[in-house]
């Protein structure tokens, strides 16, 4: 009776999922932004570095084509980045007319323009991998390790606890829908109303579900406040990070800042 | 004659691989009122999904004749008018007239017996002086007579109750369960509440861990103490 398929965590036993959170954390931070740093037109580097994330999926055990198929969420944001094509100013290698318009494609702003699909590309399939390889719980905890503002942190863990319930409840809410969308005995007449009338109720769906997230909220905070909740969230200090993790994240590190430096070097 | 429900050898799984179902079997005769008791996680609320089609699984389910496959849903969700344990999934709609019109408006059926069905059904409920009233402003007992009413308008072969009595302070209890004594309809409720099961429901079938584990009168299966214990059920005094 319970949503599972948004849960993008995927249970396997590899280095990569053993490894500390917060070590996963900071280092596809820190490639994520190598990779947005780096320059465009630096395609050896790029190579490289997706060479990197490739090998965090192969060692992670979760399947290659797993996390490309995931990494496909980039598209809708390599769309918008569509425009560069024709706005970066440089040599027309093609002109398109439409009526009085004319829009040239510009041999700079097609390289921006892969570039940037590369590189968002790459950044989501880090972003993949570092969700599936780490329970939720423990990102949390790597965020409030390294000091993501608390708030901040505990809105990601309500929203992240509570999104699990609200799905749950839109899906109770549809099949009582479903359970009563029937055919009368008679063939002749036309099921299922007007498209308005579909719309209203679907509105009415949407509408006690905003209602209901509210009233659970004010419960939800009055269970807290019974506990003696203040704003603060406290928690328990997490254990310091083992010799081996520091060795990981220092020379993950010291590898990204390697490429960066040798991308602004040669392909700047 | 038909049965009104017959399940065959049902098996079914959840997709994170839950077994629910292990091969229950069940017959419902038309007009019988037949209580579904055992402890959570049973698959109580699982079986009554099967019966118009929300979910499906290996094995044979028959509604009033019909077989529950694809092309057959929509009709079957006509026949059976199923009640959710909580009212606050079933009432989605703005009013309370909207909701119990839904299932008639979505048949397709002439305004004027639309009209006519949802006043029928208020009155079934004793409710017709709500109709226009907002669902969401209503007691919990008010809301449960509403979402019986919102299937009454459908007018089903077989009610499927889950949990009816949950929830209810004991006016409210009372009330409904007068109500459901009413009912002419082939009724089968999934329930912990064992002093309705044996004031109401002549018939008593105990679920366990997927199967069914006991089926006969109520009378008799209440006086077996050890196997009510052994299913996590309490004998009522």
């Amino acid at each position: 009776m319970h949503v599972h398929f948004l849960d993008p965590y995927r249970p396997r036993r590899s280095p990569v999922h053993s490894l500390d959170g917060r070590v996963k954390l900071v280092l596809a931070l820190a490639f994520i932004f190598s990779v947005a740093l780096t320059p465009s037109g630096a395609w050896p580097v790029y190579i490289l570095l997706f060479s990197l994330v490739l090998c965090a999926e192969v060692i992670s055990d979760l399947g290659v084509r797993y996390v490309l198929k995931r990494s496909l969420l980039a598209f809708p944001f390599v769309l918008a980045a569509l425009p560069v094509i024709f706005t970066t100013s440089g040599a027309a290698a093609l002109e398109l007319t439409l009526g009085p318009w004319t829009l040239a494609i510009t041999q700079p702003g097609l390289e921006r323009f892969l570039s940037i699909a590369c590189k968002s590309w790459i950044s989501v399939q880090a972003a993949v991998v570092l969700a599936a390889s780490t329970p939720f719980p423990d990102l949390l905890a790597a965020m409030r390790a390294i000091h993501v503002p608390r708030l901040l942190v505990a809105i990601f863990s309500l929203m992240w606890r509570y999104l699990f319930v609200l799905v749950d409840e839109a899906l109770r809410l549809m099949r009582a829908r479903a359970a009563r969308s029937a055919r009368s005995a008679d063939p002749a007449l036309k099921v299922g109303g007007s498209l308005a009338w579909r719309a209203r109720v679907a509105g009415g769906i949407a509408g006690s579900l905003f209602l209901r997230a509210i009233e659970r909220s004010d419960r939800i905070y009055m269970a807290m406040v019974s506990r003696g909740y203040d704003g603060e969230v406290r928690l328990m200090p997490s254990p310091g990070l083992r010799p081996v993790h520091w060795a990981i994240l220092l020379s993950g590190l010291a590898v990204l800042a390697f490429l960066l430096l040798a991308a602004y070097l040669f392909w700047a | 004659m038909h049965h009104s429900i017959e399940v065959m050898n049902l098996s079914y799984s959840y997709p994170d691989g839950h077994q629910a179902l292990r091969g229950v079997s069940l017959n419902i005769q038309p007009g019988e009122k037949v209580a579904l008791v055992g402890p959570n996680g049973a698959g109580k609320s699982t079986l009554i999904l099967h019966l118009n089609g929300i979910l499906a699984g290996q094995g044979e389910v028959r509604v009033c004749g019909m077989e529950a496959r694809k092309e057959n849903f929509s009709r079957l969700r006509a026949m059976i008018g199923m009640v959710f344990q909580s009212p606050e999934d079933q009432l989605f709609s703005p009013t309370v007239y909207d909701d119990v019109a839904f299932g008639p408006l979505y048949q397709g059926l002439p305004p004027d017996e639309v009209r006519c069905r949802v006043e029928e059904a208020l009155a079934a409920v004793r409710m017709s002086d709500y109709a226009s009233r907002v669902s969401h402003h209503l007691s919990m007992g008010e809301k449960k007579r509403i979402a019986i009413a919102t299937v009454l308008s459908m007018q089903p072969e077989v009610l499927v109750l889950d949990e009816p009595t949950a929830g209810l302070d004991p006016r409210s209890r009372r009330s409904l369960i007068r109500l459901l004594d009413e009912l002419p309809m082939t009724m089968l409720a999934s329930t912990h509440d064992m002093l309705m099961v044996r004031e109401l429901f002549p018939r008593m079938v105990i679920m366990d861990e997927g199967r069914v584990v006991a089926d006969g009168l109520t009378a008799e299966l209440m006086q077996d103490v050890a196997l009510l214990e052994a299913h996590g059920l309490e004998r009522p005094f």
